[in-house]
């Protein structure tokens, strides 16, 4: 048992707590109301929307598996970079109109809009279900890069003492979402940042420093690694892997429910356009933590033996923990594993209230209670929000790792098969909503397929065109499938009477 | 004589400015090569970090473009 890393870790961990309840009084409003509770109000501005914003692309999970990944795979891992910067033109470009018919007409979820756009609620009940669904094992992700830096600091006991510090976790986390919502992570995201900025920068500077410099970096790294395989006999190989993991995952990125709840919580369309050019510094420091697996791979941190145990349990997740804890003290391997299990329950946060916000609005109250008074609604969202945490921890501590993994990969695979009724409906009403269900669950089925096809291991297929092969994206290939259907069904749709609801929207309500 | 285009129309026409990263960073071809080096680290990492600050500098410069 590493004591001092504990202790400084409890430490961190508890003076999060005091703050997420201490959130609640924070730019006070009336949390029995949904917009209050499960977007703060819609009043945050640059700054905690850049800390929100960075803390959901910013993990616990990414902060354990992308460094993984380069550790394990080398330089395809590093399309982590290239995704996160892409993405913020995108969001520049785009998410500003939603956030104006978002604030115009009251929609708190994405599903919101596409039900006031279309007036089908067969079409927002199914982008919500994706919705829900992508986000649950992702929340799940988030448990466990919690329980790879607890086990770091030697709590390895078996059974339900080993779970106990988990429960422990979830359980604070829980209280304060339910108590305080939207403003508890938006609080504990800056403090997060903090130590995030601290832990990474350290090791990018310290442990170059051990290896003599990045010269040293990059030639102990094997020359199979260091560079993405080149086209070969008809084969795009890793080429159009890498390029088409960036894109997908960059429009997956945005379309996530705790993404848009983010977005959708800023105080005015300027806030969005000026985040986008600043966000990318957390872009720069994904960078730079991808590039800490290299650093493992360059000290064999695997192969030393008092991280056996571990490695043997966490497989390469346990790459940056074996590293922080072969270079730093005690003390700052505390200040360092607070950080990530801090970055887990951040996004965690927002995760379970973007889904008890997609819940509430677009499943609870148009089929089950439409006579909802605010104060129910609000309650509500946050017994859901409960309850989608209480999931994730039971899957976690019940299924095999692997599940959550692969159901991960698939979630990213769907969500984006929302892109159509979500993204494309913010510029034209042309598409039709039955053409969009449609377009939907045959990209959903045909991803899902995909996905099967490589045992659920890899979202990259190879597409067979004559005699090239273009190994890509199972995403953006169903994604593409998607898009074909929704426009040709919607040319032999929309003159059928009756097949399209009434638009609450008007033209004006994008721009403002 | 065409009627002159609509002001916002015009500076709306610098978002297309922001195509730029999606070109540079997927065609693959562009940067996976080891040389040439910048002090000791791959062209391969280096230049996707660079389009990092250029990526927020065109973000920068397409918004006071576009106000």
């Amino acid at each position: 048992m590493n004591w001092t890393a504990l202790i400084i870790f409890v430490l961190l961990f508890g003076f999060i707590t005091v703050l997420g309840f201490f959130a609640a009084n924070w730019r006070r409003g009336d949390l029995d109301l949904l917009h209050e509770w499960g977007l703060a109000g819609r009043r945050l501005g640059t700054l905690v929307v850049w800390f929100l914003l960075g803390g959901d692309a910013y993990t616990a999970y990414t902060f354990i598996a992308v460094p993984a990944l380069v550790f394990g795979a080398g330089a395809i891992g590093f399309f982590a970079l290239p995704y996160t910067i892409i993405v913020y033109p995108l969001v520049f470009l785009i998410l500003p109109r939603m956030w104006a018919v978002a604030h115009k007409h009251n929609y708190i979820t994405a599903a919101d809009f596409v039900q006031g756009r279309y007036g089908n609620r067969w079409l927002a009940l199914a982008i919500a279900l994706t919705g829900i669904i992508a986000t649950m094992p992702y929340i799940a992700l988030q448990l466990l890069g919690i329980e790879v830096v607890i086990g770091a600091m030697g709590v390895q006991a078996q059974g339900f003492l080993g779970d106990l510090p988990l429960i422990i976790a979830f359980v604070i986390l829980a209280a304060f979402t339910y108590t305080s919502g939207l403003r508890a992570p938006a609080m504990i995201a800056v403090v997060k940042d903090l130590l995030i900025y601290v832990t990474v920068i350290a090791m990018v500077v310290v442990i170059p420093i051990e290896l003599g410099g990045y010269g040293n970096l990059f030639a102990a790294v094997p020359e199979s690694k260091l560079l993405l395989t080149s086209p070969k006999d008809g084969n795009l190989g890793q080429y159009s892997a890498y390029a088409t993991l960036a894109l997908g995952s960059a429009f997956a990125l945005f379309l996530y429910p705790h993404t848009v709840t983010a977005i959708l919580s800023s105080s005015g369309r300027e806030v969005i356009r000026r985040n986008a050019a600043y966000l990318p510094a957390y872009s720069f420091l994904l960078g730079l933590l991808a590039l800490t697996g290299f650093m493992a791979l360059a000290l064999n941190v695997n192969k030393l033996p008092e991280f056996a145990d571990q490695f043997a349990r966490y497989g390469t997740n346990f790459a940056v923990p074996a590293l922080i804890l072969h270079t730093f003290p005690s003390w700052f391997a505390g200040v360092a594993f607070a950080a990530i299990a801090i970055g887990g329950l951040v996004p965690a946060a927002i995760m379970s209230i973007a889904a008890s916000n997609l819940f509430t609005r677009n499943i609870y109250v148009p089929f089950i209670n439409p006579d909802r008074t605010p104060q129910q609604e609000a309650k509500n969202a946050k017994i859901v929000s409960l309850i989608v945490k209480f999931g994730a921890l039971v899957f976690i501590i019940f299924l095999p790792l692997q599940y959550a993994i692969q159901l991960q990969l698939l979630g990213g695979i769907w969500i984006s098969q929302t892109i159509p009724a979500v993204i494309v409906s913010l510029y034209t009403p042309w598409l039709n909503p039955w053409a969009l269900l449609i377009g939907w669950a045959v990209g959903i089925l045909t991803g899902t397929w995909m996905a099967a096809s490589q045992a659920f291991q890899s979202a990259v297929v190879p597409l067979s065109l004559g005699s090239l092969t273009i190994p890509g994206y199972a995403a953006l290939y169903a994604l593409g499938l998607n898009f074909a259907l929704s426009i040709v069904l919607s040319a032999l749709l929309n003159p059928v009477r009756g097949t399209r609801g009434e638009d609450q929207t008007a033209a004006a309500d994008y721009q403002m | 004589m065409p009627a002159p285009r609509e002001p916002q129309q015009r500076s709306l026409a610098w978002n297309l400015l922001l195509i730029i990263p999606f070109i540079a960073l997927l065609w693959v071809p562009f940067y996976n090569s080891i040389e040439p080096r910048l002090w000791g680290v791959p062209f391969f990492y280096w230049y996707q970090f660079a389009w990092v600050f250029i990526t927020s500098g065109l973000i920068v410069l397409v918004r006071r473009l576009t106000g």
